[in-house]
């Protein structure tokens, strides 16, 4: 029964990663390889802020703040290149984050990580406080879903569209492209933070280990499988990632391969993704009809 | 309104256009013709901010825009089409031509949360002008329709609807008749006469010399990224600069 619990509070923080990164990745069509840095930044901000006794909320909302804040001031040198490039200076700039907390021992103390992450006060500790951090990340899930549907289905997400299929024809109908875009990173940048704060006030312990690019590529999994640029695709995606992989743990395998088994995890996941990529582009939930289809 | 003065733009050891001046005073339509490869698109992309000039300056409305990003220019109320169809495909007609309109207030992320009803109010709105530009366009049955199915001069006719949400006070219209069936370029025809009489004015990239002859009181030709007459059609056709631009120097036996 716990087991479930925590697979599904997993899969509901997971879902709002995947929402925020498809605010870029699915709406702005920007590939965002380093989207891992703002939810490793959520996490490490509401950790330390929780640690030094400053109540859970409170810590939770500086660490969205400081992600959004640190998205949009990555926006603006990333954004000078396009395209592939885009996602090569997002992909070094999570690998920086990662080397910085890997190595400001003073801050962050290092590969040690930081242990004893406080949960809300209301939510008891360990595994008696399951129930109520389900609701809370329902709730969270809940209101992200909501503000990122009322922020997708408006101007504000058509014009992103816009610049996803023709920058030049946005600017042509005179949109600020490079101002739609920083907004897109930091809205995106925000709630990754929470989904990280989320998950480090639930896991109790982290350290750079935790945001690697396998968390990277997991979340553009889920974007890209459930669905680029809908509501609820990444919703699904997060819950069909997060349950094969807990899935796998089940399977038949005997004791002595068991050590191949988490590498192993990681290469199905990127084959997953390639197989997507080539079989099924727009993930489960597709955004649009094909015209002439 | 519109006035270009030595206007130089080279790609490496190309000069594609070379000390270009010229003036556009208010209303009508103008004319650019000149062979392929004379300049006249890049004449084009300068003006409307996707190429940078390497020297001159041009003013709109005495504005500098010389150096200015196109979507600066495009709020200034210069709008432009491209020469090759660039429609949204996935979106219908109707919400092409909404989303071109300039100012939206819901494009900001507050009023999305704070002012839903302002937002609404101006979609609303929007989706009546856009209505009506359909109806002048002809287009108004297909408004529901993906833009990626209309024909490729359909799409050209959406092209100047999105264009004509922006209410621009000049619009470049880059081969606005190339590959349209002739009933299409008719109704292209009416809808920019119509245009021109409202004030709007009009600069067209045309191949197609009747039909720059019946539509423009002046044209400008390029040849080789120079300007090399400007005047009325009836005198470009007589021409030696423009005939030889065209059809090649004569070659006279000794």
């Amino acid at each position: 029964m716990d087991y479930i619990l925590h697979v599904f509070i997993l899969a509901l923080i997971y879902s709002i990663f995947a929402m925020s990164l498809n605010l870029e990745l699915g709406y702005a069509g920007l590939y965002n390889f380093g989207h891992v840095a703002f939810f490793g930044m959520g996490a490490y901000v509401s950790a330390l802020l929780s640690r030094s006794g400053i109540p859970v909320p409170g810590a939770m909302l500086c660490a969205m703040a400081a992600a959004g804040i640190a998205g949009a001031l990555l926006a603006v040198p990333a954004l000078r290149v396009t395209g592939d490039y885009f996602g090569i200076a997002t992909l070094v700039f999570a690998e920086m984050f990662r080397l910085v907390c890997l190595n400001e021992r003073w801050l962050t103390k290092g590969p040690m990580g930081l242990p004893g992450i406080p949960r809300p006060a209301w939510i008891a500790p360990g595994v008696d406080g399951l129930p109520g951090y389900l609701l809370l990340t329902a709730v969270a899930t809940a209101g992200v879903f909501l503000f990122v549907r009322q922020l997708t289905r408006s101007p504000f997400g058509r014009s992103l569209k816009v610049i996803r299929e023709d920058e030049h024809i946005a600017q042509a109908f005179g949109k600020n492209v490079l101002l739609l875009k920083i907004k897109s990173i930091a809205a995106g940048s925000v709630l990754a933070g929470l989904a990280g704060a989320l998950w480090a006030h639930y896991i109790s312990y982290i350290s750079p280990a935790d945001f690697t690019l396998t968390e990277t590529i997991l979340v553009v999994l889920c974007v890209v499988l459930g669905g680029r640029g809908t509501n609820w695709g990444p919703v699904l995606g997060a819950f069909a990632v997060i349950f094969f992989g807990e899935a796998v743990r089940f399977l038949p395998i005997p004791h002595e391969l068991h050590r191949y088994v988490a590498p192993l995890q990681g290469m199905v996941y990127g084959g997953i993704l390639v197989l997507i990529v080539l079989k099924l582009p727009d993930g489960m939930i597709p955004e649009h009809r094909r015209p002439g289809a | 309104m519109l006035r270009v003065q030595n206007v130089t733009k080279s790609f490496g050891a190309l000069m594609a256009v070379h000390d270009v001046s010229f003036e556009l005073g208010d209303g009508g339509i103008t004319g650019m013709v000149g062979p392929n490869g004379s300049g006249k698109s890049t004449l084009f992309h300068i003006l409307t901010g996707f190429y940078k000039l390497d020297r001159g300056e041009v003013f709109f409305n005495r504005h500098s825009i010389g150096n200015r990003p196109p979507y600066q220019i495009s709020r200034l109320g210069l709008s432009r089409s491209f020469q090759h169809t660039r429609p949204l495909p996935f979106m219908s007609v109707r919400d092409n031509l909404i989303a071109a309109a300039p100012g939206q207030i819901g494009e900001r992320i507050w009023p999305l949360f704070l002012a839903p009803a302002r937002v609404h109010r101006q979609e609303r709105s929007l989706r009546e002008k856009a209505g009506g530009i359909l109806d002048l366009l002809e287009l108004a049955p297909l408004a529901a329709e993906l833009a990626g199915r209309l024909s490729y001069g359909q799409q050209k006719l959406m092209e100047l609807g999105r264009i004509l949400m922006a209410d621009p006070r000049l619009v470049l219209l880059d081969e606005p008749t190339a590959g349209i069936n002739p009933t299409l370029i008719r109704r292209l025809v009416e809808v920019l006469q119509r245009l021109c009489k409202r004030g709007v004015q009009i600069f067209l990239i045309e191949h197609n010399m009747p039909l720059v002859a019946e539509l423009c009181r002046h044209v400008f030709v390029m040849d080789s990224g120079e300007l090399i007459f400007s005047g009325t059609p009836e005198h470009a056709r007589r021409d030696p600069r423009v005939v030889e631009a065209y059809l090649g120097r004569e070659i006279h036996a000794a």
